[in-house]
């Protein structure tokens, strides 16, 4: 019986709840079963039981949540997977998690995590590595890993993470899942955990694009809380395109060539080739500044985050350390609560903004942004969507990359363009490589999400592609 | 060389930075009640006590006092202001920033009287550190508390140009900012309470020079008596360090208000570099022309404004014209007397009255709240006027409306204190001068002086209801 | 591009205590991202307007309406170190 429940999409499996053929109780002990199961590290936090009141009715169904332990969620561990916040439990609920809680997808668990959302490949974590379901002695990206690996293996069937430089859609496409990073002030940043104000958005990874579009039409909306949250301009339905006729696919060399495995730029070609089968039309479009991405990225994101962990003092929550004098406090707390990538980045982000550096650094890096930012728009004139692949690799070994932080950093390159310019993209699985999966990204104009998940939806039913030996595993 | 120094006269420049607590019903960036005196920390949210994941918004009406400030200080409104984070770590500070305003204030290039000011911005106020230890003084104490229910209160952060010259000015001028302030109804601007308060920038340049001299910051004269000690004290300091021609270094200072003394503050806490970048969790404040307008209609006649009209309307002195504009209450006392006096109403004479009899009886309460009458006051002024009642007796007159009201002349006739006419006098000018004898022949002998002891006696039969120049004529037609 | 001395002076002001050794590693990490972030020195970015924020809003404002704050129990909940009326900390100086 749980076997077969899980086995359902999502959309499925709310579609009989709310038909009355499945019963939401049922199906969240049917969930927290396959949660239990865990051997990935996958979890931080399990709800113990269905909470008492499931909204059913809702459009998710009563379909659990997982949900990215960067979300604050009332009453339970919200640690932003740092060990400075362990067993910190909040006074308040995410906008998002409470806004889909109504929608009927009660909370599962929260899912571990890069600390502080600053990593790709899970490996920053206070609280363990997550392992790949596809090959576990491989990352499964990251920040948000624990998401995705989840609902690869089919112990959720969907999560909530964040991205702040492609962390849904890079952990989506190692673990061959979908993901989507919305268009910025889509979904409200209120409880959410703050890394890259300015970058940072909530967004759905599910098995399949429609799940993705159920899911993500529950997370949008403005919110008063988020002064930089806004009203989606337009009513989102579920995806049902089957051809691409009429639509122009831009490819941007700068993001699709030079530095791409030959695996994953093989899977891209014959995912390009398929756009054509489906009548669209490819063609290639320039980003010059794009290389200069992961520059003003790793600039402005370590900028604002310097400032963001500042709160982390040891005076209102989380671990205090210290010899009783105040300056030792700062210090001994956040030496011991941090970890070494979040204090790279808190470093590298203090001295870009420290006096004398402002202007060539982070200065700099705001003026490059605004050049990104056009780059994107000019394209838009001439192409509908932008298409790339998501990671230059499949995912990597554990401990592969862990001292070379630089080349962590540059694998974002694919990444990291679109929240510098605020802009929606997806990942969906293309197909796969050396056993491993590839996510292909498509990129569109702000609040383009609708026709992201056309484009999507038709793409991922000509790939056919089958992620249930994830799951079998 | 020391002794060429030593030659030199020195001029202050100070430059004043005030922080404005606006009354608004909630915080800058949250929707909490702002604070007064309540139970430590029963006056926060997830918001205002920094926790992981909230986010800042913008209170309307902060921006609606800070528009009305920035336009009675003759501000120019930015087009567009926005906001920064200041960074520093402070236990009073549950963000490890400060979201302030840096390079686009809300308002900038005003003045006010004889200052110009450089900027008007918005930002939040700090918490509140109780120290444990026996003295509140910062640096005895070992454990402290951290009380968050004033963390976030809506500031408004006012910097002149370096145009004040004197301790005394700086008092003065920081006085005309408090009661124009208080006339916008945006602030309580209680020194002692905190919701006013003003830091100096103090330096001192060879006089004639325009270049300026090395500054310190001088902090928390929480009084007007303190500013005007503290600046004092930190001008003295300067001037003995420059005499021995040594140089003043930029620092922060501490004036012990209890002591006197004049402290560094920085300590191993303080760090300068404040990395200021902008606020990404808040989008700019655009004033549009309803906000702008709105500001406009708020304003009433600025007190400064007003002492000029009363100068200008009533010709009245300008000392006369100020203590009626800075004292709102006194002013409109004033103004409604002289409009209940009718068009030969003596305005003159009913501000002297009023700013000096009346406040004699009242103190600092509000004339409006008192007994007497505006029309009472006004007859009774012309009843002087034309000789109706002698000086001394209409004091005593006022003294008998403030402490039961009524009407002058009802008081006059049941007291008897109408003017005592040329009859009743001479009679009683001819008594005293019998009485007084030996000062009649000192007058005749030319010791004028002497006349005093006479008028004295008619003055005492009288209960001043004489009047001094009559008396005096009737002494000597009989000398 | 980044030495010791400056990787010490940011560590203060960030309030991170690092051990010599963290130190030195840290420069080394340092230097080498920000040789490839500094590519971006390169770029003619005269007269570009830099872009803090992606959304086009202004004038976000909230209506001067108190709501409930928490009580005070709950807000010292989380405190690693609090008495029955606030947050301790040492104090500023001693
Ligand atoms: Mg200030
Ligand atoms: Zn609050």
């Amino acid at each position: 019986m749980s076997s077969e429940v899980t086995e359902l999409t999502a959309a499925d499996a709310a579609g009989r709840v709310r038909g009355g053929e499945l019963s939401a109780a049922e199906l969240f002990a049917a969930w927290r079963e396959r949660a239990a199961g865990d051997s990935l590290n996958a979890y931080l936090w399990l709800a113990d039981e269905a909470p008492g009141e499931i909204a059913v009715e809702g459009p998710l169904g009563g379909v659990p949540l997982a949900v990215k332990d960067l979300f604050c969620t009332e009453g339970i561990p919200s640690a932003a997977g740092s060990r400075i916040l362990e067993g910190y439990r909040p006074p308040y609920t995410a906008t998002v998690v409470e806004r889909l809680t109504q929608a009927g997808a009660p909370t599962l668990g929260k899912t571990n995590m890069d600390e502080f959302a600053m990593g790709s490949s899970n490996e920053n974590s206070g609280f363990g590595p997550v392992k790949n379901p596809w090959d576990e002695s491989r990352v499964p990206g990251g920040s948000s890993g624990g998401s995705a690996a989840a609902v690869a293996a089919g112990l959720a069937p969907w999560a909530i993470g964040t991205d702040t430089g492609g962390s849904i859609r890079q952990p989506a496409a190692l673990c061959g899942i979908v993901g989507l990073k919305p268009t910025y002030g889509a979904c409200s940043r209120y409880g959410m955990i703050a890394f890259a104000s300015s970058l940072d958005q909530a967004g759905p990874l599910t098995r399949d694009v429609t799940d993705c579009a159920l899911l993500f039409g529950q997370m949008i909306g403005r919110d008063p809380r988020d002064s930089t949250s806004l009203a989606f301009p337009e009513e989102l339905t579920l995806p049902t395109a089957e051809r691409l006729d009429g639509l122009r696919f831009g490819v941007p060399p700068e993001l699709s060539g030079e530095g791409i495995e030959p695996g994953v730029r093989e899977v891209f070609d014959q995912t390009l080739a398929r756009i054509e089968e489906l009548g669209g039309q490819v063609v290639d479009v320039a980003l010059p500044h794009s290389n200069e991405g992961i520059s003003a990225y790793y600039l402005i994101a370590p900028a604002e985050a310097s400032a963001n962990l500042a709160r982390f003092d040891g005076v209102r929550y989380g671990a205090r350390a210290g010899d009783g004098d105040l300056l030792s406090m700062y210090e001994e707390t956040r030496e011991q609560g941090f970890g070494d990538e979040v204090k790279r980045r808190i470093l590298i982000g203090t001295y870009a903004l420290s006096s004398g550096y402002y202007d060539a650094l982070y200065g700099r890096a705001l003026r490059v942004r605004t050049k990104i930012a056009q780059d994107f728009r000019a394209a838009f004139e001439r192409v509908d969507l932008i298409v790339t692949p998501t990671s230059p690799t499949v995912a990597f070994g554990l401990g592969e990359r862990t001292d070379d932080p630089l080349a962590m950093y540059l694998s974002d390159f694919c990444t990291v363009p679109m929240p510098l310019a605020g802009i929606p993209a997806i990942s969906i699985p293309g197909g796969m490589s050396e056993g491993l999966p590839v996510g292909v990204q498509l990129a569109g104009p702000a609040f383009s999400e609708g026709r992201i998940l056309d484009a999507a939806f038709a793409l991922e039913t000509a790939i056919g592609f089958d992620g249930s030996a994830a799951r079998d595993a | 060389m020391p002794e060429a120094v030593a030659e030199r006269a020195y001029e202050p420049v100070i430059g004043l930075e005030i922080h404005v607590q606006l009354s608004t019903r909630t915080k800058m960036f949250c929707g909490c009640a702002l604070s007064f005196g309540e139970e430590p920390n029963t006056r926060t949210c997830p918001v205002c006590l920094g926790l992981p994941g909230t986010l800042p918004v913008v209170n309307a009406e902060a921006v609606h006092y800070g528009l009305m400030i920035g336009m009675a200080l003759g501000c120019e409104p930015a087009s567009r202001s926005i906001f920064h984070r200041k960074n520093y770590f402070y236990p009073d500070l549950p963000k490890g920033y400060q979201v302030s305003q840096y390079d686009v204030p809300l308002a900038r290039d005003g003045r006010l009287g004889d200052i110009r000011i450089h900027r008007v911005h918005l930002e939040e106020d700090a918490a509140k550190l109780v120290h444990a230890g026996a003295s509140g003084r910062i640096h005895s104490a070992e454990a402290s508390v951290v009380d968050f229910n004033r963390g976030g209160t809506p500031l408004v952060e006012i910097v002149t140009e370096p145009d004040v010259r004197s301790a005394a000015q700086a008092a003065k001028w920081l006085r005309l900012l408090r009661v124009t302030l208080r006339s916008l109804g945006v602030s309580d601007v209680n020194m002692d309470e905190g919701s006013l308060r003003c830091d100096a920038n103090v330096s001192l340049r060879p006089a004639g020079q325009t270049t300026l001299g090395t500054k310190a910051e001088l902090k928390n004269m929480n009084s007007f008596r303190f500013l005007e000690r503290g600046i004092d004290a930190e001008l003295a300091r300067q001037e003995a360090i420059l005499r021995e021609g040594g140089s003043v270094v930029q620092e922060t200072l501490h004036y012990d208000t209890r002591t006197g003394a004049i402290s560094s503050l920085r300590s191993k806490e303080e760090a300068h570099d404040y990395r200021y970048f902008p606020e990404p969790d808040l989008v700019p404040v655009a004033p549009t022309e309803e906000m702008l307008e709105r500001a406009r209609r708020a304003l009433p006649e600025l007190p400064a404004e007003r002492a000029e009209r009363l100068e200008r309307d009533f010709g009245l002195a300008p000392d006369a014209a100020t203590l009626l504009a800075f004292r709102t209450e006194l002013g409109d006392f004033f103004e409604t007397t002289v409009q209940a006096g009718g068009e030969n109403a003596d305005a003159r004479a009913i501000a002297n009255w009023v700013t000096g009899e009346l406040t004699a009886n009242l103190g600092d309460a509000d004339p409006g709240e008192s007994k007497v009458e505006p029309a009472a006051l006004a007859r009774l002024v012309a009843m002087v006027a034309d000789g109706a009642v002698a000086g001394s007796a209409a004091k005593e007159v006022l003294s008998a409306l403030v402490a039961e009201g009524g009407d002058p002349e009802r008081i006059v006739e049941k007291k008897g204190l109408g003017r005592a006419d040329a009859g009743e006098l001479s009679g009683i000018v001819e008594r005293a001068m019998s009485e007084q004898a030996d000062a009649v022949q000192k007058v005749r002998e030319g010791n004028d002086k002497a006349i005093g002891a006479i008028m004295g006696v008619v003055m005492r039969e009288t209960k001043g209801r004489a009047d001094g120049g009559e008396v005096q004529r009737l002494i000597r037609e009989r000398l | 591009m980044i030495d010791s001395e400056q990787v010490r002076y940011v560590a203060r002001l960030a309030r991170l205590r690092l051990s010599d050794e963290e130190v030195d590693r840290m420069t080394g990490e340092l230097g080498s991202i920000l040789d490839h972030i500094e590519k971006i020195s390169a770029l003619d970015l005269e007269g570009v307007e830099p872009t803090s924020h992606v959304v086009e809003l202004e004038n976000v404002l909230r209506p001067d309406e108190p709501h409930e704050s928490l009580p005070r129990d709950v807000a010292l909940a989380e405190a690693p170190d609090a008495n029955e009326t606030g947050f301790r900390v040492p104090s500023p100086g001693a």
